[in-house]
């Protein structure tokens, strides 16, 4: 509403009116609030349940008596972060995300700089080629992918993964940076260069630091990929269980253990804890990093 | 202990060898051409730059997207040409036709849904003082894998036979209602069938079902993780609808759905195509959710879960690569009109 028209309303509503015709909006707003939290808080409650407790009543019958401080227990997160290899799997996929994270940023901002800013031919062919590589489907390059690697020993290993994580994730790092470098403003650049500052510096002391909330952004979006990816792992990985991460752990436990429910709850909040806090910390950067890319699929 | 203290600083080495290691390369490569003579470091330098990048998506998308659609016309073990076969098999196979039947199923219901939804969350949401609350609900979904997602979802979805106690919240809430309690995984009937056989409509119900339960189940878990995305995306389109466009159509008697028709609508048409495309990508390379939930049986299989199944359980390379170039066929419109997209962007620029 701007400020400097007259509202031109029949008549001035009470706030009491106002709040009543506002009742659906609020009504709708909250249910769907409601609804889409259910099911991870009824998950998060389970996995403080006891075994015997979660097969014998609905997770909702602890709300009946909520201070009753008996019912809840840890057990169930010590047993799968021991027992069923859940911990190690949680390192494994520290040691997954974050090279294949920083290495796609690396090589992409590098390669966002050139498209950007440096003249050579091909230039625009390669970055429309980019552009369409976003939406090639994973399962095209599943099978040659991993023959070669099968050939060269490389499956099961954590740089096969890093390395597949870098080549799918590029297309988006290099779109969204290319186009946050490509708008940042000309003289800035061009009197760097007349300065006679080198490439390297330019992009080290400018290019870099002035990128920061694109790099953030791609940064979440990949993080957040790489760590809730199943498909990669599962294939690049195949049943080398001293490698796997969460996710896989995850679905062999939901796979061949699905009446454990017990460890299911527990192992589910373990692999999502991370995810979680990243994205309560970083929400920003990642709604950001969604409307720049949001051609990915 | 030590075991686990050996494992952390392994793990440390390796992600300081793996980041330091590319960044390094960088480095050593920009430092070696800068001592070429000129003009030589000016034509060199973009191609250490975009080389790398370039290098890694020839290795991991182009040419084995090239080789897969190669392997497509060969045999299971990749030995002989068998031409067409492949794709034959694809097309009449009957448990291909039901993942292909599924796929549309879940096109249409996700992106319809999940867009619909997003976008009446997204007007109504800017109208309360709870936004960022009520948003973050709502998107909090997309911070959850495929994986961890078919697990809450399990327990939605539990069942137990009529009579004992359901730890499922869905089964429980039929219950109140007297309801018996419902296989939302395993039945395979359309969820329409009861209401035509209530309504004494033997044509239809001997149909085969048009809506299976378990593959609306799987459907409901992609369209609670997809809500907030399609909800975020367009309430920053709404949010950039000017303030006076719409307070002139209120002026001129315009009534609160027409103006979402008229005005909110043909503004945030953009955004909408967007989102949907992205979706209807999304959609179509599904995987994860069936993989964990059904495994693929009792009809519940999809495109990329066959394409898995064919590769992994039957190790038939040729049919594999034969449905992932289906999948690829089917992104390439979304693939073009990209490109268009970008094209123009530059023109513009």
């Amino acid at each position: 509403m701007s400020p400097g028209l007259p509202r031109l309303r029949p008549k001035r509503q009470s706030p009491i009116e106002r709040l009543l015709a506002k009742a659906p909006v609020h009504f709708l707003v909250v249910l769907i609030a409601f609804i889409w939290s259910l099911p991870t808080v009824g998950l998060l409650i389970s996995s403080f349940r006891p075994q015997r407790d979660l097969l014998e009543t609905g997770w909702w019958t602890v709300l009946t008596h909520p201070s009753q401080f008996t019912q809840f227990q840890l057990g169930n997160y010590a047993d799968v972060l021991t027992s069923q290899g859940m911990g190690q799997a949680f390192i494994n996929s520290l040691v997954i995300s974050v090279p294949a994270t920083v290495i796609p940023i690396a090589i992409a901002t590098f390669a966002a700089y050139a498209l950007a800013w440096m003249s050579f031919p091909g230039r625009q062919l390669i970055f429309a080629a980019i552009v369409g590589l976003l939406v090639v489907p994973l399962q095209m390059t599943l099978i040659p992918v991993l023959r070669v690697y099968n050939t060269l020993g490389l499956s099961g290993s954590f740089l096969a993964v890093w390395l597949a994580h870098t080549g799918y994730g590029l297309p988006l790092g290099i779109y969204l940076l290319r186009n946050y470098i490509g708008s940042l403003p000309r003289d800035l650049i061009e009197a760097a260069a007349v300065d006679g500052a080198p490439h390297l510096k330019i992009f080290t002391r400018l290019i870099v630091p002035l990128s920061m909330p694109a790099i953030a952004s791609f940064a979440v979006f990949q993080f957040l990929w790489v760590w809730n990816d199943l498909l990669v792992a599962l294939v690049y990985l195949g049943g080398n269980q001293e490698v796997a991460p969460v996710t896989l752990v995850l679905r062999n436990l939901a796979g061949d253990r699905g009446q454990d429910w017990h460890l299911l709850t527990a192992g589910a909040f373990v692999s999502m804890v991370i995810p979680l806090v990243v994205f309560f910390a970083l929400q920003r950067y990642f709604v950001r990093g969604l409307l720049a890319g949001s051609v990915k699929g | 202990m030590p075991e686990n203290l050996l494992r952390i600083l392994s793990a440390i080495l390796a992600i300081v060898v793996g980041c330091g290691g590319v960044i390094g390369v960088f480095y050593i490569l920009n430092l070696g051409i800068e001592r070429f003579p000129k003009p030589w470091p000016n034509h060199l330098l973009p191609w250490v730059y975009v080389g790398p990048a370039m290098l890694l998506l020839l290795a991991y998308l182009v040419l084995p997207t090239v080789r897969t659609v190669y392997i497509s016309f060969l045999d299971s073990r990749s030995e002989n040409f068998v031409g067409l076969k492949n794709y034959g098999f694809a097309f009449t196979d009957p448990d291909m036709l039901i993942a292909f039947r599924n796929n549309l199923l879940w096109l249409v219901l996700v992106t319809v849904i999940s867009v619909s939804l997003g976008l009446i969350v997204a007007v109504l949401v800017d109208r309360v003082r709870y936004e960022a609350v009520a948003k973050s609900l709502i998107f909090l979904p997309m911070a959850i894998s495929f994986v961890g997602a078919s697990v809450i979802w399990r327990f939605v979805y539990a069942f137990r036979p009529e009579g004992s106690n359901q730890i499922g919240l869905l089964n429980a809430v039929r219950g109140v209602f007297g309801a018996e309690p419902l296989g939302w995984l395993i039945e395979r009937q359309g969820i329409l069938t009861p209401l035509w056989d209530w309504l004494q409509v033997p044509d239809i119900s001997n149909l085969p079902p048009l809506l299976p339960v378990n593959n609306l189940a799987l459907i409901a878990i992609m369209i609670w993780l997809y809500t907030g995305f399609c909800m975020v995306l367009l309430s920053s389109a709404v949010k950039g609808i000017p303030k006076d466009v719409i307070e002139a159509a209120r002026i001129d008697g315009a009534s609160e759905w027409q103006i979402f028709r008229r005005v909110i609508i043909p503004m945030i048409m953009p955004t909408l195509t967007v989102v949907s495309t992205t979706i209807v990508v999304l959609v179509l390379k599904v995987f994860d959710i069936v993989y964990v939930m059904t495994g693929g049986n009792l009809d519940t299989d999809v495109i990329a879960s066959r394409m898995i199944k064919e590769m992994f359980n039957f190790r038939n390379f040729g049919r594999g690569s034969a449905i992932a170039t289906i999948l690829m066929l089917a992104v390439i419109p979304v693939m073009v009109a990209n490109i268009r997209r970008f094209t123009q962007q530059e023109a513009n620029r």
